[in-house]
């Protein structure tokens, strides 16, 4: 890979990776029964910024995959992939959402939903995503905490 | 929704429907696999799930951008190139639209006779024959010249069923082609499978996913403002996925390109066939 030291610039902007001291490491998390009970970051999730990452084309883009009804009004284009995901907060916890979104393959093998933080076992990733989560930890636990507001 | 024309829909269609029924319904390009371990039950051309004015583009020559390609083409023809002072009707004839019949719809295959013997698709024939036979330069993939004449070789076989051996030696490609398909690459840790097979006729995003069939290829793309090969298709979907994706006209594209061609085996070539 040829060094363009402009796009390193932007790449450390634009993608996670940086795990600081008070996280737990992609390669730390242990999913136990389909469940993570330690969130990983100390600060708790917030929903509003987990909204931010719910629908940003760059970021987790569920809403590629996913319908939600409440944001039929302000978001174009829901996904019809995936389940819609109204109500959900009924039926997962936090910390079985939070093994979904760490990696879903854990429970469903052949599933298309990517896993959103995970940094080992991929497939010529190419250069700039080799290495990183498609999420940040703190990104983690702020969708988290906008999928618990997602009940009926 | 995976049946896409039944009964119903039809009858939807003429009780004045929704969108979705009324975007399916005419111009239905579709066949029945004849390989009894075919993965899809109905084999679909990507046409049937572009908009109206998309196809209305590719279905009038006149307003299908990528016939401007094929005219040139068409003069590029008879042309001489190159040391050995031949052009393609020196050894082709005339009326390429004639000689070319057979060709679009078969590869890629293997062509040539003992060391040049190799699994070529359109392109690669191109380039053998410009190098060897008329000692001229190769053309880019992907650019004007090479899509051109691609696009020639193809449409002459326009109408025609998409047609490839896969026995054979053109066997180990196939299986090549059919692992890559299968193999989930880069970041977001996707197969091909999983958009082309599992989920077509859903919207991922504002996309309405295909059975990303190549019987249209060279294709014209309103995003690309322009003609791309069906590799430049694969190299973006591998993009998208955030893969390093392989590179145009070698082996791996080659055995995908194949495999691809097969999942569509029935399927009229539509080249050169618009996209959005
Ligand atoms: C490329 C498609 C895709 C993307 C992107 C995606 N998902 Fe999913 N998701 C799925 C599919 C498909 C399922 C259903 C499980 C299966 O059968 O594979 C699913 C299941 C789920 C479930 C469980 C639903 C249930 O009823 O069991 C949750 C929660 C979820 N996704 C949340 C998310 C969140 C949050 C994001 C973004 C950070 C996301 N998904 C991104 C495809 C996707
Ligand atoms: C994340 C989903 C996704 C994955 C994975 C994916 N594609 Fe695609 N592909 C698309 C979308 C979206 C389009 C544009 C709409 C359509 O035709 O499906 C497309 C279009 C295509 C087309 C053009 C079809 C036409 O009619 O013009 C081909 C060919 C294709 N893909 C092949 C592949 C191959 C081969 C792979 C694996 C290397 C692959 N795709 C992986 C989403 C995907």
């Amino acid at each position: 890979m040829k060094l363009y030291p402009a796009l390193f610039a932007l790449a450390g902007l634009a993608y996670a990776g940086t795990v600081t001291a008070s996280e737990i490491a992609p390669d730390d998390v242990k999913i136990v029964d389909g469940a993570v009970e330690q969130p990983l970051t100390d600060s708790p999730g917030d929903p509003e910024r987990g909204l931010v990452s719910f629908t940003g084309r760059k970021a987790g883009n569920c809403l590629a995959c996913h319908y939600v009804e409440s944001l039929q009004d302000d978001y174009q284009f829901h996904g019809e992939v995936g389940t819609p995901l109204d109500g959900i907060a009924d039926a997962y916890t936090a910390a079985e959402f939070r093994a979904k979104l760490i990696n879903p393959k854990t429970e469903l093998p052949d599933t298309i939903m990517p896993a959103f933080y995970r940094t080992s076992g991929f497939n010529r990733a190419a250069g700039k995503f080799d290495g990183k989560t498609i999420l940040t930890a703190q990104e983690i636990e702020d969708v988290i905490a906008y999928l618990m507001t997602l009940k009926d | 929704m995976k049946k896409l024309l039944s009964l119903t829909a039809a009858l939807a269609l003429v009780a004045g429907a929704t969108f979705a029924v009324a975007e399916l319904a005419d111009g239905y390009v579709s066949v029945k696999p004849t390989a009894e371990d075919h993965p899809l039950d109905e084999v679909i051309s990507g046409y049937q799930f572009r908009i109206e004015s998309t196809r209305a583009t590719q279905d009038d020559d006149f307003e299908n951008p990528g016939m401007l390609l094929l005219d040139q083409a068409l003069d590029t023809w008879s042309e001489a190139d190159g040391a050995a002072g031949k052009s393609c009707a020196d050894c082709h004839g005339d009326d390429p639209i004639v000689s070319m019949k057979g060709a679009g719809s078969t590869f890629p295959k293997f062509t040539e006779k003992g060391d040049h013997r190799a699994f070529r698709n359109i392109e690669n024939q191109i380039n053998f024959c410009r190098t060897e036979r008329m000692e001229a330069k190769p053309w880019k993939y992907d650019k004007p010249d090479m899509l051109g004449m691609t696009i020639l070789a193809r449409h002459a076989d326009r109408g025609e069923p998409v047609n490839v051996a896969v026995d054979g030696d053109a066997a180990a490609m196939f299986e090549k082609g059919k692992e890559i398909y299968y193999t989930r690459y880069g970041q977001l840790d996707m197969a091909c499978s999983h958009c082309h097979e599992d989920n077509y006729g859903n919207y991922i995003r504002a996309d309405h996913l295909s059975q990303g069939q190549i019987n249209g290829f060279p294709t014209y793309r309103f995003k690309w403002q322009g003609v791309g090969s069906a590799h430049r298709r694969f190299k973006g979907c591998m993009k998208n996925i955030r893969a390093e994706p392989f590179n145009v006209g070698e082996e791996e594209f080659l055995a995908l390109e194949l495999y691809t061609a097969w999942r569509g085996q029935g399927l009229p070539i539509e080249t050169p066939a618009v996209r959005n």
